[in-house]
């Protein structure tokens, strides 16, 4: 069945149950990937798949959902009535309906189409970067996690009031994750990520340049002194953390309590003036983009944070109703519907006479730490506390020398990074999670072995 | 006709699939497979959540699907797929096959599957035993009630799922089991606030194979261990950070050796070669206070399991013995390629992954000591009560966060510290653990792997560590 087919099964399967209101989505996909090791295939893996969420709302206007990956006649009605027992659980405190924006026009981007290249295809590719990787340096002596998969997919959302959209893309990713090791020292890890909307499109030599070029610049390691630096964000980073304290702008998180905002505020001043935030789901750049949420409203550009205030929240359909707005089509599909950002864009606002343009990654010649990349996101970020300690790869700058940091963590809170950024450098740079200059902060903790 | 006497062009769950299987197997041995396994599920769960005093989500959700995995030497080719027809299991043979371009002529025999090995007679009945949506949400709303136990508590959640998954695993060494699962686990979580001050709690309590295990469950004395906890933590101050010795508490302080060392006993790692144990087998890699087990037959414990997602009958795995590596974590691949038996470890989250080798309940053996006697050792370190999540990188470096702990000052317990992080090495820190306390405790959790998030738990006594970096402010 396609998507317009499943959708006419809904129907009839709805009425023939008489359930007059509806809504559903879906997402099929054909996945294709490839590992390897030393130039032997690993495992190939190919996977279909189909997951197919449908609401529905009883008499009393409240919601029962299912979830299911059986799209037979059977399986959909067998779901209808999931759900259906499932609204008599429904939250009666904060109701659901369609999204006001389910019909209106969607913007779709121009993206090249793209056709499978084939597992051997992706084998191919994908060792000879692995041989490549392990060329470029004698101490890179394997690429333990590697990985290059394409991925062919449909997302659909439609419902009982006529709102159909559909939307397909493919989409590649590569991976390459390095080991390095040199006699009497410990073993060097690094790696890089890129994606393109095919095999084809994904640029596989600056893959393997940047996995080699981090890998090999930490070859020469020294532990760091416990101590307050001043700390340079890189773009993935800073990205990493906004992404990571993301609750601040969710109105979802707000009403939930788990956030460090509250309904009022709109206008707050988060951070040094020089400092814009969007949420761009639909940039040229990002590769992930879809038009439309999870309830179906367009995808859009928002501002979260205007020369260092609060200028938006991201909503669902409840969520902007409770705030007396509009959805921003950021919805998750759920029992509850969840809310999430899309792509951070940071950029430096015209408010930017504060800023000590001196600081710049690649002239300044005081102590700093350079922090390329935060690990363990999920462990050590208290977002409704707004703390944080994390493990961070990363260089002491001193005295125009670099070295690469053992083993460190880096602390903190949310609220004082923002307060504290003392430069935003001009360049943006594109990373898979959104776009960035590097950022500086002053004063955060580091803890280190030695 | 009895439906199992019915030759089906489809697999059919409670039936006999014996024919249907051994042409799909014959088909794949045919084409020149040297191995063919087929794994198949059929899945009914729900989700609730609690969040106040009001039931805000109840999620089902329902599925099937197929996972066939074909090796020819030591690669291999894993296709999943929703269609269970004859015709969608053959044509994910056949792109398997494809996909390891078999060209040889070279014949595997296969003699048929052996007599059928069914785990799942005695639990057909737990569907109908376990809690209906109806009495979960009203024992869910019981709980977060419990949670409110003054003004300073903010944010109250309960939330409870069970999975069933019923499995049918063939293969053409004969293998052909079935099994049903059963786990149910539920947790509590607040958030506490008075003023700038804020501190968050949860617990997680869980099960397998045991439908009465929700309606046992002991939910004020879990709302009150986490209120505790969180009332605790609240006006804590940051953590110094240094190196320090600490003391690791029972339960959920395990997961530190699940994270930081059970992976690196996984072959997997070995194949990867991205584990420092691989050529220490029967040396010290440990203090000799440590004997370490990996098991999966511990009676309702989350990660149990009646057989492997290969159809092995799990093992108990003495992994560390008095300090010595004795044992390494085993699945089909990881035999094949790195010569280490199985130990009825393979694992994976749904049929959509191949089986990898995977802790299934974890922990560090019991040892003499009393808690006091390792709080009473130390001079100046910290006690971690309670451990939150944490990560291992790829060279081992691991990274932990302290939910709840406080400060050990001339052998007594003092102020309640947040913001600590224990950063190690596995390698240096195994040798540093120099005492083990008389009560082993284990505690159930979710690993995310290479196949998947799998239910496990993980578990030690209290545990000293002489020194180990602390991350703070």
């Amino acid at each position: 069945m396609n998507s317009r087919e499943i959708t006419t099964q809904i129907s009839k399967a709805a009425d023939f149950l008489n359930l007059k209101k509806w809504d559903y989505g879906a997402s099929f996909s054909n996945d294709y990937s490839v590992q390897v090791d030393k130039g032997e295939a690993k495992q190939l893996k190919a996977s279909q798949k189909q997951i197919l969420t449908i609401r529905v709302w009883n008499q009393s206007n409240l919601v029962g959902i299912t979830t299911t990956s059986d799209i037979s006649e059977s399986g959909i009605k067998k779901a209808l009535k999931q759900a259906n027992i499932a609204s008599d659980f429904g939250n009666k405190n904060e109701t659901t309906e369609f999204s006001p924006l389910a019909k209106d026009p969607i913007k779709v981007k121009e993206v090249k189409k793209t056709n499978p290249v084939g597992i051997k295809k992706l084998l191919t590719l994908l060792r000879g970067a692995e041989l490549k990787l392990i060329e470029s340096h004698e101490s890179i002596k394997s690429v333990p996690y590697n990985g290059l998969s394409e991925s062919f997919f449909e997302r659909v959302y439609a419902n009982s009031e006529g709102a159909f959209r559909s939307y397909s893309k493919s989409q590649a990713a590569l991976y390459l994750y390095a080991r390095a090791e040199e006699k009497n020292k410990k073993p060097r890890s690094s790696g890089s990520v890129k994606l393109g909307y095919g095999a084809d499109d994904i640029d596989i030599e600056s893959c393997i340049k940047e996995a080699s070029n981090k890998t090999i610049s930490h070859l020469n390691y020294s532990s760091i002194k416990t101590d307050k630096y001043l700390i340079c964000f890189s773009p993935e980073s800073f990205l990493t953390i906004i992404n990571a304290f993301s609750s601040m702008f969710n109105a979802r998180s707000i009403i939930d309590g788990v956030s460090l905002s509250n309904k009022n505020s709109i206008g707050e001043e988060l951070s040094t003036e020089a400092l814009n935030i969007y949420d761009d789901g639909l940039h040229e750049k990002n590769i992930s983009s879809t038009p439309f949420d999870g309830e179906g409203t367009p995808t859009k550009r928002l501002c979260l944070i205007k020369r260092g205030r609060i200028e938006n929240f991201i909503h669902s359909e409840s969520t902007a109703r409770i705030f007396k707005t509009t959805p921003t089509g950021h919805a998750g599909l759920g029992s509850k519907v969840s809310v999430s950002p899309d792509w951070i864009v940071v950029e430096k606002s015209d408010e930017n006479f504060d800023l000590k343009t001196s600081l710049d990654h690649y002239t300044y010649e005081g102590e700093f730490v350079y922090i390329e990349e935060l690990n363990a996101i999920h462990a050590g970020v208290r977002a409704s506390q707004g703390s944080f300690s994390l493990p961070f790869d990363g260089w002491l700058y001193k005295n125009g020398k670099k070295i690469s940091i053992e083993s460190a963590t880096v602390a903190g809170d949310i609220k004082y990074l923002l307060k504290n950024i003392v430069n935003i450098e001009s360049n943006q740079e594109v990373t898979t999670s959104g776009i960035s200059p590097h950022i500086w902060v002053n004063e955060l903790s580091i803890t280190g072995d030695a | 006709m009895l439906s199992s006497q019915i030759k089906s062009n489809e697999i059919v769950f409670g039936s006999c699939n014996k024919d249907l299987l051994e042409e799909i197997i014959f088909y794949g041995i045919g084409l020149g497979a040297d191995f063919v396994e087929i794994f198949i599920e059929n899945t009914d769960n729900s989700s609730v959540l609690a969040e106040e005093d009001f039931i805000t989500s109840v999620s089902p959700s329902f599925g099937r699907g197929a996972g066939i995995r074909i090796f020819k030497g030591k690669k291999d080719g894993f296709v999943s797929t929703n269609d269970l027809t004859k015709h969608g299991l053959m044509r994910s043979v056949s792109q398997a096959i494809e996909m390891l371009d078999i060209t040889d002529n070279k014949r595997e025999v296969f003699n048929g599957l052996n007599k059928h090995r069914d785990y799942s007679l005695s639990k057909k009945k737990w569907i109908k035993e376990v809690p209906s949506i109806h009495e979960i949400s009203e024992k869910l709303l019981v709980s977060t009630k419990s949670l409110k136990k003054n003004n300073k508590i903010i944010t109250r959640k309960g939330s409870y799922s069970r999975n069933l998954q019923e499995v049918i695993i063939a293969s053409s060494d004969g293998t052909y089991v079935s099994d049903i699962r059963l786990h149910q686990t539920v947790g509590l979580n607040l958030i506490a606030s008075d003023a700038q001050y804020r501190s968050s709690g949860s617990r997680r309590f869980g099960s397998s194979g045991m439908p009465n295990e929700f309606r046992l469950w002991d939910h004020e004395k879990a709302a009150n261990d986490v209120f505790e906890s969180s009332m605790n933590m609240l006006y804590a101050d940051y953590v110094d950070a240094g190196q320090m010795p600490v003391v690791l508490a029972n339960k959920f302080g395990g997961v530190i050796f699940h994270e930081a060392c059970g992976h690196l006993l996984e072959t997997t790692q070995i194949e990867r070669g991205t584990t420092p144990f691989e050529n220490k087998l029967n040396e010290k890699i440990a203090h000799e206070s440590v004997t370490a087990i990996d098991e999966g037959i511990s009676e309702g414990s989350f990660g149990s399991l009646s057989v492997d997602d290969e159809g092995m009958e799990p093992e108990k795995s003495v992994l560390i013995k008095d300090g010595i590596l004795k044992k390494f974590i085993s699945d089909r691949a990881g035999e094949l390629r790195t010569g280490h038996k199985r130990t009825g470890s393979g694992r994976r989250q749904n049929y959509s992954f191949a089986a990898a080798s995977r802790m299934r309940n974890t922990y560090i053996a019991k040892g003499e000591h009393s808690k006091e006697d390792l709080i009473n050792s130390i001079s100046e370190g910290l006690y971690c009560k309670s451990m939150g999540g944490g990560s291992v990188g790829a060279t081992g470096q691991f990274n932990f966060a302290v939910e709840e702990g406080y400060l050990i000052k001339n052998g007594k317990l003092t102020s309640p510290v947040k913001g600590a992080t224990l950063i190690g090495e596995a390698k240096e820190v195994m040798p540093k653990i120099s005492m083990c306390g008389n009560d082993l405790e284990l505690a159930p959790g979710f690993c995310g792997s290479i196949s998947g998030s799998v239910n496990v738990t993980v578990g030690q006594p209290h545990i000293k560590v002489d020194s180990i970096t602390v991350g703070g402010r």
